[in-house]
């Protein structure tokens, strides 16, 4: 199973800011969409992404946090996944390095973004659907 | 259901797993909605007779779970109808107030490499719909007088086709393998069969079941280098920190078939990894005479996955015949948005949609291969179809449907019967399949196929079975 995969049956949209748009904008857009990232890009390009978990973090001690920029607090150390990268390798990643987010990227395009939720419920579709065809198999009397 | 109409008549384009599976759901979740399927061919059933690999029956035991949602009388098989040639979404809207697309993924990826379009050069798909008997490829002709073949990819597909290459006439006979592929590959020249896997061991697409087949064929030696089977640091890393004892059972089998002796076999069957192929190279008179292959190393992404690189080595295989199994994509349907970057029909959660907008389209939804990509397995196509169906059950209670102006069963047969010469029905699938499996009897298998539309229709009209087409 690859990310590609996961795409197909999520669709290439991406909910993505600026980076002079402030945190209340990106809180108002975050629940519009029901999404918890966006894909921070400047010039089409994206050069972060700022999470609900960047936002949390930014309020602990800092009382103007819904009107600071995107740029101030946003993560710029973007990991990028490829439609061709294999969601098992990418979850392992993504869990052991605590991120849940993954924008994927086609010959430089933003074709896509993933999340650990979307990864884990791949995974599970396809071993519920390796159980459905062995149950299937015995129920129709072609099992051993 | 209070504004959903009575009863709810959907039209389910297809008739594989995927579209079986939803057709069961509609039927067990409302106790009158009508279900019309639509087959292009006269046969149901998908790729579970048309795909799965003939050697592999207890796989195809699933369709008795299918026939039996045929015994609804709420649901008709409408088989030789197909969608945009004899039906189309206009004539459907007149008489359903939704209509499901579960047509599969029907065309091959391409590698993209020079050579590709020589005689002798394949999508694996057409030899698989070739032998497994799909009428549209009865009278393809694959050149197998070459003694070597070589089948890029190693999924399922390419392996079926490597084991259909490999196998002796006798054990073919013994399946319910297409006739005409059977007298083809009895006078087969291949004796060495070469599958390219591009990445190494640990990201092998086939399972271990799949593997220990192959190894356990009679007149095959299966061929691996142990220096290939070995793991480079970057995948025994990967495979440490997976702790996936799937995974590790299949590598440790490939590095123990590895060290195997060859017992002389009459055949060979090898299996390659960290290898692509760089280009298909001409005999001098336009067909395939080998294959050059680019030797590989994996490099690490940031995100952990493993892909190719070419380390520059490259080597050439001598072999007149390829397949290429790469991947699948959908087809486009008339009328139907679709998303060309994923090859899917566009969708929410089985709710068509315009690809751009997201806006959803009222009365079409999609399961399976064509809603979500070529993933999984049968089975996976259950929870795919449940999905779908949910959405159509629910926007049927909220009145969000098409507005046939004909909801009729009556209307909807004299439509299908007025746009197609003769409709084949499920009672007529079941006198085909009773011919099969009776002249399978006789031939000691499991059935012998109709190989062409035009026998099935002749036996249909008490001309003839499936023995001598």
């Amino acid at each position: 199973m690859k990310l590609e995969n996961v795409l197909a049956v999520k669709g290439s949209r991406i909910e993505t800011c600026a980076l002079t748009d402030t945190v209340r904008d990106v809180i108002a857009h975050l629940k519009a969409a029901n999404v918890g990232a966006l894909v921070v890009v400047d010039g089409g390009r994206p050069v972060g992404i700022i999470s609900e978990r960047d936002i949390a973090r930014a309020v602990d001690g800092e009382s103007n946090v819904p009107s600071l920029p995107v740029q101030s607090l946003m993560t710029r150390e973007v990991v990028f996944g490829a439609p061709g990268d294999d969601v098992a390798a990418v979850l392992d990643t993504m869990t052991a390095n605590h991120f849940r987010h993954l924008p994927v990227v086609l010959d430089g395009e933003l074709v896509g973004i993933v999340t650990t939720g979307d990864l884990v419920r791949a995974e599970l579709d396809t071993l519920r659907g390796h159980v459905v065809t062995l149950e299937d198999q015995v129920m129709a009397g072609g099992g051993e | 259901m209070s504004g959903a109409p009575n009863p709810l008549r959907v039209a389910i384009i297809g008739a594989g797993p995927a579209a079986f599976y939803a057709a069961d759901h509609i039927l067990k979740q409302s106790s009158s909605a009508e279900v019309d399927m639509f087959d292009r061919l006269p046969t149901p059933f998908g790729l579970v007779r048309h795909g799965v690999a003939p050697d592999h029956q207890k796989i195809k035991s699933v369709v008795k779970g299918f026939a039996a949602v045929a015994t609804s009388p709420r649901f008709r098989f409408y088989g030789n109808v197909e969608f945009g040639r004899d039906v189309d979404l206009d004539g459907l809207a007149r008489h359903y107030h939704q209509v499901l697309f579960a047509t599969g993924a029907q065309t091959d990826r391409r590698m993209n490499i020079p050579g590709e379009d020589l005689a002798g050069s394949y999508p694996a798909t057409e030899f698989v719909a070739w032998y497994n008997g799909h009428p549209a490829y009865r009278d393809e002709a694959f050149d197998l007088q070459t003694p070597a073949a070589v089948v890029v990819g190693v999924g399922n597909v390419a392996i079926d086709v490597a084991r259909m290459l490999s196998l002796e006439e006798h054990e073919l006979a013994a399946t319910d393998m297409a006739r005409h592929a059977v007298a083809a590959l009895a006078r087969s020249q291949v004796r060495d069969v070469y599958v390219l896997g591009r990445r190494g061991p640990a990201q092998a697409a086939f399972t271990t079941p799949e593997l220990k087949e192959l190894s356990e064929l009679p007149n095959v030696d299966l061929v691996i280098d142990p220096a290939e089977a070995a793991l480079d640091a970057l995948s025994a890393a990967e495979l440490e920190r997976a702790n996936d004892p799937v995974l590790r059972r299949k590598v440790e089998l490939i590095q123990s078939l590895a060290t195997r002796p060859p017992a002389g076999r009459p055949r060979r069957l090898h299996l390659r990894f960290l290898v692509s192929p760089e280009a298909l190279i001409d005999d001098g008179h336009g067909r395939v005479a080998a294959v050059r292959l680019a030797r590989n190393e994996l490099v690490g992404s940031e995100t952990g996955s493993l892909s190719a690189k070419p380390t520059g080595a490259t080597e050439t295989i001598a072999a007149g015949i390829v397949f290429r199994s790469v991947g699948y994509r959908g087809v486009p349907l008339p009328g139907v948005p679709f998303d060309t970057r994923w090859g899917v029909v566009a969708n929410v959660a089985g709710r068509v949609c315009s690809p751009e907008t997201h806006e959803l389209v009222p009365g079409l939804y999609t399961a399976g291969w064509i809603k979500r990509g070529p993933s999984g397995v049968i089975g996976t196509n259950k929870a795919d179809a449940v999905e779908t169906v949910h959405a159509m059950l629910a926007d049927a209670e909220a009145g969000l449907t098409l507005d046939p102006a004909q909801p009729t069963a009556a209307a909807a047969d004299e439509y299908v019967c007025r746009c197609c010469a003769r409709p084949v029905s499920f009672a007529d699938w079941q006198r085909l399949d009773a011919l099969e499996v009776e002249a399978g009897a006789r031939a000691g298998c499991p059935r012998v196929k109709f190989a062409s539309v035009a026998t099935m229709l002749a036996a249909l009209a008490g001309e003839g079975g499936p023995a001598g087409n």
